[in-house]
């Protein structure tokens, strides 16, 4: 924006559009999961490559706009929260892309099928990880209400309730994933050592993608202390 | 003396010719300035910027201008100095109008943000110290004129800061924010008329012949501000609650009636601007027709001539139309994050600082007092991302102003005494 105008020079683009943008596009790639574990489970493994390969993509795309939120938040910059809080957020935002990404990779590198007895459970430890982010892209989604407000008042205890039932989401998927590991661990004998400790991996692995959206809102949290 | 009065006629003339220059200037260049966080925020469209913009910048000039426009003409320099000569005031005044009226062409050309009231004052200052003596300059009004320039920017920065906590606590901050938005507003806008007024009426007016007391003035200002406060609940009226735009952004509705709200506080800044900067372009001038009229004495009391403020305000619309509207077109077309609840605050703040500095005869920079409101806003927490690069970039220009002012002025005093003698 090439203006005279000193008064207009001084309005900065804000970083807080395409912060909101940026974790659209790591939830729109996380939410892949979802088709991605169903192909593997039916062992459709052409289809789980595309879905993975999609994944990639998108993960590609939040990195990019990631350094473009980087490259446009100068020292210089006046804004209402701390900068560094904000470059934190950022980055928590982007390990939930980060995280899927590597599930996927990972899945389709080792062909790794999925038992059984614990289909079911894992297809609930996906959904559930994935509500946990969704959760956090609403309360996110808050942020320019937030700054109408300048932080305060009546929308601030809106998004706390957000936050608050965000961290709730993250304990059930705890809960399922607990339970998961219990019932490879009942399997776990009957099948291949290694790959068992790969199930394990991506058990935790799943639980992890939760637990940084459960983080997001925790940084959101620090941004609304008054 | 024999100097004025063989050249008298020819000195008025050039007198008003560069008055009107100066003051185009200020209408081509600052004028946007003023305007720039009504059309940013989007509460204006460039059309109505500029029709307001002409009526209330005419009516600021001719209204309220008085006050800063006899400080510039008599109150910077002590004539006593000049009494076996007054040719050199006329020359100094002319010399400084084409100073600040060149410099500000050189800035336009370069895109700096160059303050109109720190050139004039600079050139002023310039050739009568450098020009005539040290002596010559009433280094205590000086003084009190750069205090202000710190001042007000300061000033407008609590006002804004508090004009925009009341708005979170009264309006953004409830649970029904469109309902007690229209609520408050009139409250507002009540304040935007009054605060206006008062000042014109208790400062302003003396050169119209309108002499009131300060109840008068109240009173009066009292009676304006609740006529339009009752035009603004009128327009408000047909602001309905816009059901898909609210849940994009829950305050898109809420908005829409400071919109309203910003008509009015855009006026009010335009007439504060008017009345302020206005004294830049004729202040000289008047000094000058002063000393002529009186055939070459320098006396105090002398009347300031009312037409000149016609002058300046028919020389700021010139500008305006002329070349201001280009200006104002190239801003605010990025700006996402101004809306009009934010550019009220600052704007408002920014208005009644300049107006009141205008009430008591101090010329201050508009722009300088515009970002000190802005900043206040920013300081609420108000606005997204504010550059601060733009803060040094205008005190840099506030540095080179002074002396640029200055050593100008300076060169074409010496070069008038020498053509003149």
């Amino acid at each position: 924006m090439v203006t005279n105008n000193p008064i207009l020079q001084m309005f900065a683009r804000s970083p807080f559009k395409p912060m909101q943008e940026h974790i659209a596009k790591a939830q729109a790639c996380a939410s892949q999961l979802i088709p991605f574990f169903e192909a593997v489970i039916a062992r459709d493994w052409d289809k789980a490559r595309e879905i993975q390969q999609q994944i990639a993509v998108l993960e590609g795309e939040a990195d990019a706009m990631k350094k473009d939120v980087r490259q446009h938040l100068p020292n210089s910059l006046f804004l209402p929260v701390p900068r560094s809080d904000l470059l934190d957020l950022l980055r928590m935002q982007d390990k939930i892309a980060n995280r899927a990404k590597d599930i996927a990779g990972l899945m389709i590198g080792r062909q790794m099928e999925i038992p059984a007895v614990l289909q079911e459970q894992m297809k609930q430890l996906v959904t559930a990880a994935l509500a946990t982010s969704e959760q956090a892209l609403t309360a996110l989604n808050e942020l320019d209400e937030l700054i109408s407000t300048g932080f305060s008042g009546h929308e601030v205890n809106t998004v706390e309730k957000m936050i608050n039932t965000l961290d709730d989401l993250e304990h059930q998927t705890d809960e399922i994933e607990r339970e998961l590991r219990h019932a490879l661990f009942q399997v776990e004998k009957e099948l291949h050592p290694v790959d068992v400790m790969f199930l394990y991996n991506i058990i935790n692995w799943i639980g992890d993608l939760a637990d940084r959206a459960q983080q997001v809102g925790s940084r959101l949290q620090l941004l609304l202390a008054r | 003396m024999s100097v004025i009065a063989e050249y008298g006629h020819i000195m008025v003339i050039a007198a008003c010719v560069f008055g009107f220059f100066m003051a185009w200037g200020v209408g081509a260049n600052d004028v946007a300035n003023a305007m720039g966080t009504s059309v940013g925020s989007k509460a204006l469209t460039l059309k109505q910027a500029i029709v307001i913009a002409i009526l209330f910048e005419f009516a600021g000039a001719y209204l309220a201008g008085g006050a800063v426009t006899a400080t510039i003409r008599k109150g910077i320099i002590d004539p006593a100095l000049m009494a076996g000569s007054p040719e050199l005031l006329v020359y100094g005044m002319m010399a400084a109008l084409l100073a600040a009226g060149i410099w500000l062409l050189v800035a336009t050309y370069f895109g700096w943000p160059v303050s109109t009231t720190h050139s004039i004052v600079g050139a002023i200052v310039g050739f009568a110290a450098v020009g005539i003596s040290a002596d010559a300059v009433n280094w205590g009004k000086v003084a009190k004129i750069v205090a202000s320039w710190v001042v007000s920017p300061v000033t407008a920065g609590f006002i804004s800061f508090f004009l925009f906590r009341s708005v979170q606590k009264l309006i953004l901050d409830t649970d029904e924010p469109f309902k007690n938005a229209k609520k408050y507003v009139p409250y507002y806008i009540f304040l935007v008329g009054f605060i206006v007024s008062m000042v014109t009426f208790t400062k302003g007016l003396k050169h119209i012949g309108l002499h009131l007391s300060w109840t008068q003035s109240a009173l009066i200002s009292v009676a304006v501000g609740i006529g339009i406060m009752l035009i603004g609940m009128q327009l408000q009226k047909k602001i309905k609650i816009n059901e898909t735009e609210d849940k994009e952004y829950h305050f898109a509705s809420v908005e829409k009636v400071f919109g309203v709200l910003m008509m009015f506080t855009a006026c009010a800044m335009a007439f504060a601007h008017g009345s302020n900067d206005v004294a830049n372009a004729v202040g000289p001038v008047a000094a000058i027709v002063g000393v002529v009229e009186a055939g070459g004495e320098l006396a105090q009391k002398s009347a300031m001539p009312a037409w000149v403020l016609l002058l300046g305000g028919v020389g700021i619309v010139a500008g305006l139309v002329t070349y201001g509207h280009k200006v104002i077109a190239t801003v605010g077309n990025n700006i996402t994050e101004l809306t009009p609840s934010r550019g009220f605050a600052a704007t408002l703040a920014a208005a009644t600082t300049v107006v009141v500095a205008s009430g008591t005869g101090l010329p201050i920079s508009t722009t300088h007092t515009l970002v000190g409101a802005v900043l206040g806003v920013g300081l609420a927490r108000g606005l997204a991302a504010l550059n601060l690069r733009v803060v040094g970039t205008i005190f840099v220009s506030w540095i080179v102003t002074l002396p640029a002012g200055a050593i100008l002025a300076i060169m074409f005093f010496f070069m008038f005494k020498g053509m003149f003698g």
